[in-house]
């Protein structure tokens, strides 16, 4: 919660609403989710069409040396089902918080 | 020249970047002479071709907020398709200037002038200039600049000059030299652009907590400019020798009755008050130069003394009290606790002619007025059937 006395004032503002914050990094959008996307990486192919598709975007994929796993950021996840959607293989199972 | 020969040839020596336009009457001329221009090598600037006037504001934007200098031109309903982008332009606070040749608005189709394009457009947060000729409209373009990108003022400004009247009729114009335009309005790098290796958002989200000072910081900032408006004026006026001020007033020192108006109806006003004042006539005219910020104090200062005034709008606003450019000088005057009787005339809508002898009218109704202080009915539409 902001409090008010740390709002600045309309002349503190930099002129046209310019934000220097990388407000996508503050602005958690993982609290707006209802359903929360599960992948069976069993199932998974890492085609990354889900990466591609995910509109925060907040899929990744892991590389390690042995392995690779297409992993979701739950902080910015906001549950939209995208990439449910558009799992060629439906691996990906949308689950109610 | 005509007036859009006039608006491209300046928009070439102001030497802009960007050009975003969709064709429409009868702002067509203006686009049609700059991309000439830019093909034949003139002008060192991109021409895009865009699928709308939407897109056109859009692109104007969006280059605007890199650096550059930009230019758009509209008229009508392609002035009314941008509206949703004029709001965010005056508030990301982006120097994007356009020219506006008034036109009507459908229904019905009709090409001809009058400011029911402009008028819904009241609150976008620009700076509105009206010009009464084509060498207004030529010296507003090259001030405009000069006024928008002042690290001050960072708003975008609107020129408008009425369609066909001054787009499309041919008169002498007085040219400034290539040097002496750039040395009036040289290339700014604007302060604030995107730049990827210094990253920054524009126009982000706005929370309540947010929103109000936004809005209140953009539409001070315009309140603001009238000085510097006033203040750029003075200056063009040094180098060209041509000073309009942001009201021009003729033959209102001694006048009884006062005539106030804006865009290219004012000449024939003023033709008509000279014509009269030769018969002893007391009467005078206010040509209105800027719209937004509205300069109220300015006008009443002029008025304050005289018996009536008469308003001419030349556009409607359906179920409002008067028409708008009436309400801004009446509430003006209410606040300044000054009651001077008024008339509001609506005249030259689509098109229509409006003659010395329509003006004359006007001015025997005020005289009227005058002599017996009340307003029988104070909307006037002139040579409605
Ligand atoms: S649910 Fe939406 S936001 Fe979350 S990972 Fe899938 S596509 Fe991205
Ligand atoms: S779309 Fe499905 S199969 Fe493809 S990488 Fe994403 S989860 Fe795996």
């Amino acid at each position: 919660m902001i409090m008010k006395s740390e709002l600045p004032s309309w002349n503190e503002m930099e002129e046209g609403f310019i934000t220097r914050t990388l407000t996508e990094e503050i602005n958690e959008t993982g609290s707006w989710r209802t359903f929360k996307p599960v992948i069976d990486h069993s199932r998974c192919t890492k085609c990354r069409l889900c990466i591609i598709y995910c509109p925060e975007p907040c899929i990744d994929l892991e590389v390690t040396s042995s392995d690779e796993k297409v992993t979701i950021d739950y902080n910015f996840c906001k549950g939209c089902g995208i990439c449910a959607e558009e799992c060629p293989v439906t691996c990906i199972n949308m689950v109610e918080e | 020249m005509s007036g859009n020969l006039a608006a491209a040839y300046a928009i070439k020596q102001l030497d802009v970047d960007l050009v975003a336009a969709y064709p429409i009457t009868p702002q067509t001329t203006i686009i049609e002479k700059i991309s000439e221009y830019v093909a034949n090598g003139e002008l060192d600037a991109n021409f895009m071709l865009v699928e709308s006037e939407h897109s056109a504001i859009s692109s104007c934007l969006s280059a605007a907020s890199t650096g550059a200098r930009v230019f758009t031109s509209t008229s009508s309903q392609g002035l009314l398709l941008m509206h949703e982008i004029l709001f965010i332009t005056s508030a990301l606070r982006l120097p994007v200037v356009m020219t506006v040749a008034n036109r009507s608005v459908s229904a019905p189709i009709n090409i001809w002038c009058d400011h029911g394009d402009i008028m819904p457009q009241r609150d976008v947060g620009w700076i509105q200039l009206f010009a009464e000729s084509a060498q207004e409209a030529y010296d507003k373009l090259i001030q405009a600049y000069r006024i928008s990108e002042d690290p001050r003022v960072r708003l975008p400004v609107m020129v408008s000059a009425d369609g066909i009247i001054l787009s499309h009729t041919y008169e002498p114009i007085r040219l400034l030299k290539d040097s002496e335009v750039t040395s009036f309005s040289p290339w700014n790098l604007y302060p604030t652009r995107l730049d990827p290796d210094k990253p920054l958002t524009i126009g982000a989200f706005g929370y309540p907590e947010y929103y109000l000072e936004t809005r209140y910081q953009s539409s001070k900032a315009l309140e603001d400019t009238i000085k510097i408006i006033s203040e750029v004026d003075k200056k063009y006026g040094e180098i060209s020798g041509r000073k309009y001020g942001v009201v021009f007033p003729f033959k209102c020192e001694d006048a009884d009755v006062i005539l106030i108006s804006m865009g290219s109806i004012s000449e024939t006003i003023r033709a008509t008050v000279k014509k009269l004042r030769k018969k002893g006539e007391k009467i005078g005219m206010i040509s209105l130069k800027l719209f937004r910020p509205f300069p109220f104090i300015e006008i009443v200062e002029l008025i304050k003394d005289v018996k009536a005034i008469g308003v001419v709008d030349r556009a409607l606003s359906p179920g409002a009290i008067a028409g708008p450019v009436y309400n801004e000088i009446t509430t003006a005057l209410y606040l300044s606790k000054i009651n001077i009787p008024s008339m509001n005339f609506f005249a030259g809508l689509g098109g229509r002619d409006v003659t010395m002898e329509d003006v004359k009218d006007m001015f025997v109704k005020l005289k009227e007025v005058a002599k017996t202080g009340t307003v029988k009915d104070n909307k006037f539409y002139v040579g409605l059937r």
